[in-house]
């Protein structure tokens, strides 16, 4: 099985330039450009660029099927040119045993067209007592371990796993947050805050958790990554302690690079999200940080919720968007404002991702699996949030102008999708 | 005709001339109400449903004698009792009602937003009596005719709002109303009740009483909400009354006809001392209740003609 990308103006993010050439997938594999391919795709004037490696979706299996499957996920992710998602743990049960984890992989590998890895929970329920069996869970197959966005407070418990994970090699993803400052706030203190009535939280609250966590690097060694920083305040913290050699990146979510607070305008729950949008300040600052690279990863957070728990008073709906499929329209906002690259962007997109956790993905290589997007970066349209494959349609993006489509998404040198 | 819109939400979505058109209004009923005898049948035939979601004797009682003294049909459902302890949303809440055809709804929610939410759902005009910490239109319109009828003027006064700014939405549509009245507005309290960047919004902030009531014209008292305290916002109430109760020495900061308000229910020895609660010199607490009912004929009156305008009714 062999296909020949004709005329691809491709993206390797490793590089600074888009160049227009051939590109050979054999096998599943990307390969030298020789020989005759079965199928040839005339690529002219589209963009060839590795898959979507998002770290943090909310798959609702177990648990809330109503709302997301690894079907309906799948599919929104193939449509979104995302070609790996990296589940989060954070489901009712939490993914804290290897038997919940053979579960969800097996219910993956039946129906989603796209690679799925599994974040395990970092301590047993989520609760912050214990740390679950890591080592039994990274045999199973977990990717990374995380308690999603609840903060392990005792500091002694995420100590002990920190170093037990250190020592198994395993990533850790943390929320940096200062969960009692946070507690309530459901918007970030400022104007739109006080205007709006609405509890609010300090953006240092992510600072405070972000410089916690660092001394916890510090003293445990442990490789650690940030699933968002979303305030310039937290950012000079997270330079230092890059400089200062510690095992951490940083992410920071397509929400928090293309709206801000006053995007909630009448309380609209659909711009809900944890934490809570931020600035325009802020959000000027994290696609700075995106452009230099201080941020390392892009996600998208993708977290399904159904109309029930969106249809209610701001304070009281549920938190967070479905991201998958407008993951690549949203973040070329940046792109055709003239703040981002497209090889800037697929390397927080791909690259960075996929080398954080260990994957041979998300780059344009010889002897790479073949997990690749055609994309028109251009095309413009209106979004009907009822034409996405996600069970969930809570996306903030309804009826907004977006451009940039998925043409086709590539698995393993596999057609999972085409527009 | 200044005023067209459907629902009363908030001040914020009003313009200056739909804000004189509803006080204009409210001051003849003032005169109206006075009279001993006073057929008003604006609102007969309509149906008005109070939904207080929020316990509140008194808000609730001037609503509902607003409607009876227009001939409206008044029911009083007290929402903490019924659907919402069986787990009913929001929404549903209102579908039902809804479909009960009332004509106008009056809504009091604890969180912010969730009268806006509910005027989507339903047909019928909906009045804010206040939505968590964010507006309560009535009593700043009563507030502002207060003033009016106190000071001769709403415009170039300045006025302190005073206390626990940052869980009052009544200073909210306060500050609000009277920046569009062109009014100089302080905020005057400790900073843990001072909402975050409040300055922005183009008040002048102070953590002083005495330089805050320096040479104002109503001095604006807000009940501290205890039931709100549990944060520990302050050290006690002794030492708030201390620094922020409105006695006898800090009104001498304000001018000496400055008048002093409070939209009850007072904490007597809290944020204000019962001597000048009860002076009536200077205080118009029994105005602000006065003037409450009138705002509140006023509002449906025009909310009424606005929804006959829009059905297409002649009248």
């Amino acid at each position: 099985m062999s296909i020949l990308f004709k005329n691809a103006q491709i993206i390797d993010p490793t590089t600074a330039d888009v160049i227009t050439n051939d590109l050979m997938v054999r096998d599943g594999m990307i390969v030298d450009p020789s020989g005759k391919a079965e199928t040839v795709i005339d690529c002219s004037g589209k963009y060839l660029a590795p898959g979507i490696v998002d770290i943090g979706v909310k798959v609702c299996e177990p648990g809330e099927r109503h709302k997301e499957s690894y079907k309906t996920a799948g599919a929104a992710a193939a449509a979104g040119g995302v070609t790996t998602i990296v589940t989060r743990a954070d489901t009712d049960p939490a993914i804290d045993t290897p038997e919940a984890l053979e579960f969800i992989r097996r219910r993956a590998a039946e129906v989603a067209p796209v690679n799925v890895l599994h974040i395990a929970a970092l301590t047993k329920g989520r609760a912050g007592r214990e740390m679950t069996e890591i080592g039994f869970l990274q045999d199973a197959g977990a990717i990374a371990f995380s308690d999603g966005y609840r903060v392990v407070q005792n500091t002694k418990v995420l100590a002990r796993a920190m170093v037990y994970a250190k020592s198994l090699g395993a990533l850790i993803i943390a929320h940096p947050q200062e969960p009692i400052l946070s507690d309530g706030g459901v918007a970030t203190s400022g104007k739109f805050a006080s205007l709006r009535g609405l509890p609010h939280v300090s953006p240092m609250a992510e600072r405070m958790g972000l410089d916690r966590d660092i001394s916890m690097i510090e003293m445990t060694g442990a490789a650690y990554h940030a699933d968002q920083i979303t305030t310039a305040r937290a950012l000079p913290a997270l330079e230092r302690a890059k400089k200062n050699g510690l095992n951490i990146t940083a992410g920071t979510s397509i929400h928090h690079l293309t709206l801000n607070e006053f995007d909630i305008a009448d309380y609209r729950s659909f711009f809900k999200m944890t934490p809570p949008l931020r600035s325009e300040d802020d959000r000027i600052a994290m696609v700075e940080a995106v452009s230099t690279g201080l941020i390392d990863i892009i996600s998208s957070q993708h977290t399904p919720q159904d109309e029930e728990s969106k249809r209610l008073p701001f304070e009281a709906a549920a938190s967070g968007a479905v991201g998958l499929e407008t993951f690549l329209p949203a973040v070329l906002r940046l792109y055709h404002s003239g703040h981002l690259s497209l090889n800037q962007i697929f390397k927080a997109a791909s690259y960075n991702p996929a080398k954080r956790l260990g994957l041979n993905s998300g780059r344009i290589d010889i002897g790479s699996p073949a997990d690749l997007m055609l994309f028109d970066a251009d095309v413009p349209y209106v979004l009907n949030r009822e034409n996405l494959h996600s069970k969930s349609k809570n996306t903030p993006f309804d009826e907004a102008r977006l451009q940039g489509k998925v043409l086709r998404t590539f698995v393993g040198g596999q057609e999972v999708y085409r527009a | 005709m200044s005023f067209t819109s459907q629902h009363l939400l908030g001040i914020e979505p009003l313009r200056p001339e739909a804000i004189t058109e509803i006080l204009d209004l409210a001051n003849a009923y003032v005169e109206q109400n006075r009279k001993a005898e006073r057929p008003d049948p604006t609102l007969a035939g309509l149906t008005q449903i109070n939904m207080f979601f929020e316990n509140s004797t008194r808000t609730q009682a001037s609503f509902e004698l607003a409607g009876k003294r227009l001939g409206a049909v008044v029911m009083n459902m007290a929402m903490q009792a019924s659907s919402i302890k069986k787990g009913e949303t929001l929404i549903d809440t209102a579908l039902t009602l809804n479909a009960m055809h009332p004509d106008l709804l009056v809504v009091r929610h604890p969180q912010s937003g969730a009268v806006d939410l509910l005027a989507q759902k339903v047909n019928c005009a909906v009045l804010n009596a206040g939505d968590g910490r964010h507006e309560h239109p009535t009593q700043a319109l009563l507030d502002a005719l207060t003033i009016m009828r106190a000071k001769g003027r709403l415009h170039r006064l300045n006025i302190a709002i005073c206390g626990d700014i940052v869980h009052s939405r009544v200073a909210r549509s306060n500050l609000i109303l009277l920046g569009k009245t062109e009014n100089r507005v302080r905020l005057v309290g400790p900073v843990t009740l001072m909402p975050p960047d409040v300055a922005e919004l183009g008040v002048e902030v102070y953590h002083d009483m005495e330089d805050g009531l320096q040479d104002v014209d109503v001095v604006m008292m807000l009940r501290l909400q205890k039931e709100r305290m549990d944060g520990g916002f302050i050290p006690s109430e002794r030492e708030y009354y201390h620094r922020y109760g409105l006695d006898r020495a800090k009104l001498g900061f304000a001018k000496p006809d400055a008048i002093v308000m409070h939209p009850g229910p007072m904490n007597r020895g809290v944020e204000i001392d019962g001597e000048i609660a009860d002076d009536i010199n200077r205080s118009v607490i029994q105005e602000q209740v006065e003037m409450g009912v009138a705002v509140r004929m006023a509002a449906m009156h025009l909310l009424a003609r606005n929804m006959k305008n829009q059905r297409g009714v002649v009248t």
